[in-house]
């Protein structure tokens, strides 16, 4: 049989799901016994979903007319805005304004971090990690196909950073709301902006961060490397932050359906350069 | 149903070999091995006794030759290989944050053991290296011994057909060596499974291993009985009783006529007090008047000289040259 036609019927196997299934709880049953690991994992969700919203709207309520008076560069984006949601700000006390277009839609971007940062951060205890603790060895003489080997390690990072980053949303949802009511009168979040954000552009973001960690972690030896490296692609965000804070664009539901669109493919290359980079014979040469 | 026919050899080799960037790991080998057959590859680290193991398992492809496992291919049939195979890698190769049952749990779903016997194979393998009373502490707070035992009931979890054990009594006590040593016994002569050792450990190899395959420098440099090769490598030993007060000046007479010494045998006699035994390797019946001679003229009270039976430490001197 060549090699082609073996690959190929190989490809066509059906996945090992119950080896999948293991490897993924596996990797997350150590995630919550690692705290070099699950501290950044707790911690800045918390900074970027409870404490930064709650910061702020307390500054809105305490300071909030001057702070808005004397931020020329916020009148300036709010000059930027598209019609509607211009309209719509108007009619709002300058601290509601504030507070709307802050939490709404000037950081929104930001929150993109927190399924970047999960993903990453399994990843390369998942990828790097195993090298690092001589712990792949064996993995690799286990009777499990190289995809679905790569498969559990893949969801292992991205499915947590996917629950983390939905669930985070609906968290910081409901507190700015709660938070934010008696300075806006009500719910304010936009929809239009939060739930592609939450369900379309984070997955995508995660699966990125992953890629590129798994990516990493092919040439690195340790877990922190491998961590400290696939940092790179926070940058990608925060110039989307910067963006917005200088009016450049505003993130409405057209935007961020294309972002995450080109965020899909990309992710597609990167775990398809990944996966070919995921060959037992290399990984075993490495050992 | 397996998948061998039931003549077909455990393994069969014809001249696999495999480079690393360029330089030869391992050369030509042929190596048949019948089901029920422990046998034992020794060499110096490098000699390529790891990388035949991991390419007989289906992680490294070779750059030559062929191989039947089982009677599957390891290279396009690899995944039903590896799970009639079970692998003792040199390090434990443990996850040290989960505990011995979270380790166990894993491989066996892995190496699909049914999920109704999941529990009960891995109780059962627990209590065959001892485990069961530290199965829930996490690995990291095991002693290397335990960590050995614990690899080796993983490789035992899904009873494979075919083990590949990398110096599986590393680390281990001589009692818990000892064990193990009857459970390799028992998985060739009582449950008619395949044992390829990898071991730096001679007597181990002799006292188990039914052929032993000598690797140097990626090649097979000797394959056979222990007691073949002792005849075909002329391997006996002779050995030498004098005064402790002596011993070195024997030591360095016979250094100087070429004689090369060895260390004591396996499970050899106690020396008597105030004498020291000395082993003159690759020395037979035939070299037993020189050696008596050489220490006689240089004024040594020679108490006993005995021929030995040859070991494999004979042997393996005798393959590399002396210079092990």
């Amino acid at each position: 049989m060549s090699a082609r036609r073996a690959n190929a019927r190989r490809a066509s196997e059906p996945l090992n799901l119950r080896a999948i299934e293991a490897l993924v709880r596996k990797d997350l049953g150590v995630v919550v016994r690692t705290p070099a690991v699950l501290i950044p994992l707790a911690i800045v969700p918390a900074i970027i979903y409870v404490v930064l919203p709650i910061a702020m709207i307390i500054a809105a309520r305490v300071g909030g007319p001057m702070i808005a008076n004397e931020l020329a560069e916020l009148e300036r984006l709010f000059a930027a805005l598209p019609d509607a949601l211009r309209t719509e700000l108007e009619g709002m006390e300058p601290a509601a304004r504030m507070v709307t277009l802050m939490l709404g839609y000037l950081i929104a971007p930001l929150y993109l971090i927190v399924p970047l940062m999960v993903a990453s951060v399994v990843a390369a205890d998942a990828f790097a990690g195993e090298k690092e603790r001589g712990t792949l060895e064996a993995l690799l003489h286990a009777p499990l196909r190289e995809r679905d080997l790569f498969l559990g390690k893949l969801l292992a990072a991205w499915l947590p950073a996917v629950a983390i980053g939905v669930l985070g949303t609906a968290l910081y949802a409901a507190i700015v709301t709660v938070a934010a009511w008696p300075l806006v009168g009500g719910p304010f979040l936009p929809a239009g902006v939060w739930i592609p954000l939450a369900l379309w552009v984070g997955p995508a973001v995660a699966l990125a961060g992953l890629g590129a960690t798994v990516l990493i972690s092919a040439r690195v030896g340790t877990f922190q490397e491998a961590y400290q490296l696939g940092g790179v692609v926070v940058i990608p965000i925060v110039a989307l932050v910067v963006a917005q804070a200088a009016g450049v664009v505003v993130l409405d539901v057209r935007l961020l359906t294309l972002v995450g669109a080109v965020l899909w493919l990309l992710d597609a290359v990167l775990l398809v350069v990944a996966f070919r980079g995921f060959s037992r014979e290399r990984l075993t040469r490495e050992l | 149903m397996r998948d061998s026919e039931p003549r077909e050899p455990a393994l069969r080799v014809r001249g696999l070999g495999k480079d690393y960037g360029g330089r030869p790991a391992l050369v030509g080998l042929d190596l048949e091995v019948a089901h029920g057959e422990i046998v034992a590859l020794l060499g110096h680290n490098g000699a390529g006794k790891t990388t035949t193991v991991r390419l007989l398992n289906g992680v490294l492809t070779p750059d030559r030759g062929e191989a039947r496992v089982l009677g599957l291919d390891p290279w396009t049939q690899g995944t039903r290989l590896r799970a009639r195979t079970g692998i003792a890698t040199e390090r434990p190769s443990l996850d040290p944050r989960l505990t011995a049952r979270a380790n166990l749990r894993l491989y066996a779903a892995l190496y699909g053991v049914p999920r109704e016997s999941e529990a009960s194979r891995i109780d059962a393998v627990l209590d065959r290296f001892g485990l069961v009373e530290r199965a829930n502490d996490r690995v990291g707070s095991y002693s290397k011994g335990m960590m050995q035992r614990l690899a080796l009931a993983r490789c035992a979890l899904h009873e494979p057909d075919l083990y590949f054990l990398d110096e599986p009594s590393a680390g281990l006590d001589p009692l818990a060596a000892r064990e193990l040593r009857s459970w390799i016994a028992d998985l060739a002569a009582g449950q008619g499974r395949t044992v390829l050792i990898c071991t730096h450990d001679l007597g181990e190899a002799q006292r188990l291993a039914d052929r032993v395959a000598v690797l140097r420098e990626g090649e097979l440099a000797a394959l056979g009985t222990p007691g073949e090769l002792a005849t075909r490598y002329g391997a006996a030993r002779l050995e030498v009783e004098v005064p402790e007060a002596q011993a070195d000046d024997a030591r360095a007479a016979l250094a100087d006529h070429g004689f090369v010494l060895a260390g004591p045998s396996e499970g050899e006699e106690a020396v008597p007090p105030e004498t020291s035994r000395l082993h003159v390797a690759a020395a037979g019946r035939d070299r037993a008047p020189d050696v008596a001679r050489v220490l006689l003229d240089a004024g040594i009270s020679l108490i006993r000289l005995d021929p030995a039976d040859a070991s494999l430490e004979d042997v393996y001197l005798a393959v590399y040259g002396g210079a092990p």
